[in-house]
């Protein structure tokens, strides 16, 4: 009963105190999904060890994040943010504007995208430029654009198997597809398709980075796990997801070489493997002190027991940064270096 | 075409419809029964933890505190080193790698476990216990058969040292199976072993009760107004048109108005219990209003007219007789209403209930997660222990409005007044 009274008041007094902003003793994380998986970790640790409430974690894409993350200084809006790219120049403007002026970047380890098809296929091995063949809206043929048309893996090239393409998208809201698309579509994008694209007067990076709708390429949703489970049921199909996703699914799925490169530790860590990125979180320098644990965040989530090879990161998928760039990294956490946001 | 033969036709007919019906209805059936058995089938094993037995020593050498210490002394002393001692004494190893293959069969809670142990019983400095310790995921998983061990070392998650231990663990009896506490006790966590719907259920429940506060009194009135008090004119007609269409609402649309207003109008905390109960009385209200004037309807005429006929007020004759009269269906209306805000998730996702939270929010104001938003978390994923997490989530779920649809109907079955 007494705990029910004092619900009912607390209740009361959040109502009649609406419009003051509250404080809080607990810090708030926003942005990507591809990090959540990362700062969730950290974060249970964090709260298991010492004296700080366990951070709260939303998943809202990095976008969504960013939007969230600017919107202003106070207890009301989040602490930190999870991004799975560098801010961009809008989103810094947006937070000068709000002012958010002072950021820290950590960059906090490496993600490989891993092509996969289900274990019981042959391996496989493919250029960017046969990927961008299979997934573009439209194609270079003889020195014209034209509609896809291809329909096996061997109308691309002879070398390649004499199946149907079908590959398993992930939606454009997700980090993953931002990612693909500049890292594969626009890289294997060929040179003559991309002066054809200019010719005609439109941006070559936008229209190389389309794909296909007439159900060769197929629209998997945000859910990596059932793009795995689709994998596994369809032998011939091929999906694109974050490494960490293979590493937990290794008895399901295995990757596709890429440019003879499989994915790999020390092949995302040096960027070898070709479709790999550097992944971000970012830090309001003014609630720092405000909200109580952030230093001790930063200086948890950049410890050697966290980020180094042997840590618990690198164990559910992070590649970890090399030596030099970690040590960017930890003085930018332990000096609270601030980014500039022109 | 005789008689008899359009007599045959039109019996053919309805015999016809009634074999549609019937397969509709079978149909209908056997999907539910498809769901239900692909949920159970994966979920039920979640309610059951795999643990190892070990022997503790609580080494004096090994720890800092005596016997007899007080509880604070207990949770800020250091257990890491009769941890880590009594999880390698359980299996010989060779090399520091299978040393790691062994702590990591055990959960990483496994020092809190034992420290927990020592709490319970304070003196044990210098004695030795048996404890039953949680298994880490991948051997919970292994044990309840849902991760094969025919495969290629390089394609499994659990080394072929890790398989060996498993299996002379299993030989002397030392793998058992109890009920999963920890799924009920705990909030969210990375690891599927120590993850619980605890924090989601208190946040249901939070949410809950509040749509309840807010929403109930208002949409009883309201609906005791219009149906009793209100003249019938076009602003009324008006009003009741609205009210059905609100009903109709998708529920994403309630969210967006309280991000608009609660959040950033008003700047309530977000992700917390207070806003999803404000937001699902919202759109609980018409949902509620419709069944609570169909049942003051439902009360005959004579009702009202006999006690004004005897010298009532109207105010009495609403309040003594025609409300208690009506009250099993408003409150069945009211139970089936809740139940459907329970089961809602699109508002939520908006509000940032969509979040890890491993704290059990103690007041409405915390952060805190709902139970369908946990299924959609776990859902996304990718350690294997939390596939049949989320289907036991749905169970629970699924048995909370079973539960409440059941209170509905035996509300109205046992107190309705029949008028014939």
């Amino acid at each position: 009963m007494n705990r029910l009274i004092k619900i009912l008041l607390s209740f009361l007094l959040v109502l009649s105190f609406t419009s003051t902003s509250y404080s809080r003793d607990q810090i708030k994380i926003v942005g990507s999904s591809t990090v959540y998986p990362y700062a969730t970790v950290v974060a249970e640790k964090f709260g298991k060890s010492g004296k700080f409430k366990t951070p709260v974690i939303e998943s809202t894409g990095t976008g969504g994040g960013m939007k969230l993350f600017c919107a202003g200084v106070g207890a009301n809006h989040p602490d930190v943010t999870n991004a799975s790219r560098a801010i961009k120049s809008k989103e810094k403007s947006l937070c000068e504007k709000n002012g958010v002026t002072e950021i820290i970047e950590i960059i906090i380890g490496n993600d490989g995208i891993s092509f996969a098809h289900a274990v019981t296929s042959p391996d496989a091995n493919f250029t960017k430029e046969q990927l961008w063949r299979a997934l573009a809206l439209k194609v270079d043929i003889d020195g014209r654009l034209v509609e896809n048309p291809y329909k096996k893996w061997s109308d691309i090239d002879g070398n390649l198997p004499n199946k149907k393409i079908e590959i398993l998208v992930a939606p454009p809201t997700s980090g993953t597809r931002d990612a693909w698309n500049s890292l594969v579509m626009v890289k294997g994008c060929t040179k003559s398709a991309k002066s054809l694209y200019e010719a005609a007067g439109k941006k070559a990076k936008k229209e190389c980075a389309k794909i296909r709708e007439d159900g060769y390429a197929v629209e998997a949703g945000e859910n990596d796990t059932l793009i795995v489970q689709k994998l596994t049921s369809n032998p011939d199909a091929y999906g694109f997801f974050g490494y960490s996703y293979l590493v937990a699914n290794k008895d399901k799925v295995k990757a596709a070489s890429i440019e003879g490169v499989q994915p790999s530790l020390e092949g995302i860590q040096d960027y070898s493997y070709p479709i790999a990125r550097p992944l971000f979180f970012y830090v309001k320098k003014s609630h720092i002190g405000v909200i109580p644990g952030i230093q001790e965040f930063l200086k948890e989530f950049t410890s050697k027991k966290a980020m180094s090879n042997r840590g618990y990161l690198a164990k559910i998928g992070l590649v970890p940064l090399a030596s030099d760039k970690y040590k960017v990294t930890r003085t930018a956490a332990l000096d609270l270096i601030t980014i500039s946001i022109k | 075409m005789t008689k008899e033969e359009r007599l045959k036709k039109r019996h053919r007919a309805e015999k016809r419809f009634r074999f549609y019906g019937l397969s509709s209805i079978v149909v209908a059936l056997l999907f539910v029964i498809i769901l239900v058995n692909n949920i159970f089938s994966k979920g039920s094993s979640a309610f059951m933890k795999t643990v190892i037995n070990v022997e503790v020593f609580f080494d004096p050498e090994l720890i800092e505190i005596k016997n007899g210490a007080t509880e604070d002394e207990i949770l800020s002393a250091d257990f890491f080193d009769i941890t880590i001692e009594t999880l390698l004494k359980s299996y010989p190893t060779k090399n520091i790698d299978e040393e790691d293959g062994l702590i990591d069969l055990f959960t990483t809670d496994a020092e809190i476990e034992i420290k927990k142990a020592f709490l319970d019983n304070n003196n044990l400095i210098g004695k030795k216990i048996n404890l039953e310790i949680t298994a880490s995921d991948d051997i919970d998983q292994l044990h309840k058969g849902n991760y094969p061990r025919d495969l290629p070392e390089d394609r499994r998650r659990i080394s072929n040292f890790q398989l060996e231990i498993y299996d002379n663990f299993v030989e002397s009896n030392k793998i058992d199976k109890n009920f999963n506490n920890y799924f009920f006790n705990n909030g969210d966590s990375r690891d599927p072993e120590l993850a619980g719907i605890g924090g989601a259920l208190v946040g249901s429940f939070y949410s809950i009760l509040i749509c309840l506060l807010l929403a109930f009194p208002v949409a009883v009135l309201a609906s005791i107004y219009l149906e009793e008090f209100a003249p019938k004119n076009k602003i009324t007609d008006f009003i009741e048109i609205n009210i059905n269409n609100l009903a109709a609402v998708p529920s994403i649309v309630y969210g967006l108005l309280a991000l608009q207003i609660l959040l950033a109008t008003i700047q309530l905390p977000r992700s917390t219990p207070l806003v999803a109960g404000i937001t699902l009385a919202l759109m609980t209200l018409p949902r509620i209003i419709i069944p609570c004037r169909a049942s003051l309807k439902a009360v005959p005429p004579s009702i009202r007219e006999g006690a004004l006929a005897v010298g009532a007020s109207k105010f009495q004759s609403v309040f003594h007789h025609v409300v208690p009269l009506a009250l099993p269906g408003t409150l069945s209306g009211t139970i089936i209403g809740l139940a459907q805000a329970l089961g809602e998730t699109a508002p939520l996702i908006l509000i940032g209930m969509v979040a890890f939270v491993v704290d059990i929010p103690s007041t409405p104001v915390d952060p805190s997660s709902s139970l369908p938003v946990q299924v959609y978390l776990w859902s996304e994923s990718a350690e294997r222990g939390f596939v049949e997490k989320t289907s036991a989530t749905i169970m629970m779920l699924l048995s909370f409005l079973i539960v409440m649809n059941i209170l509905a109907v035996y509300l109205r079955q046992k107190f309705e007044k029949r008028w014939n």
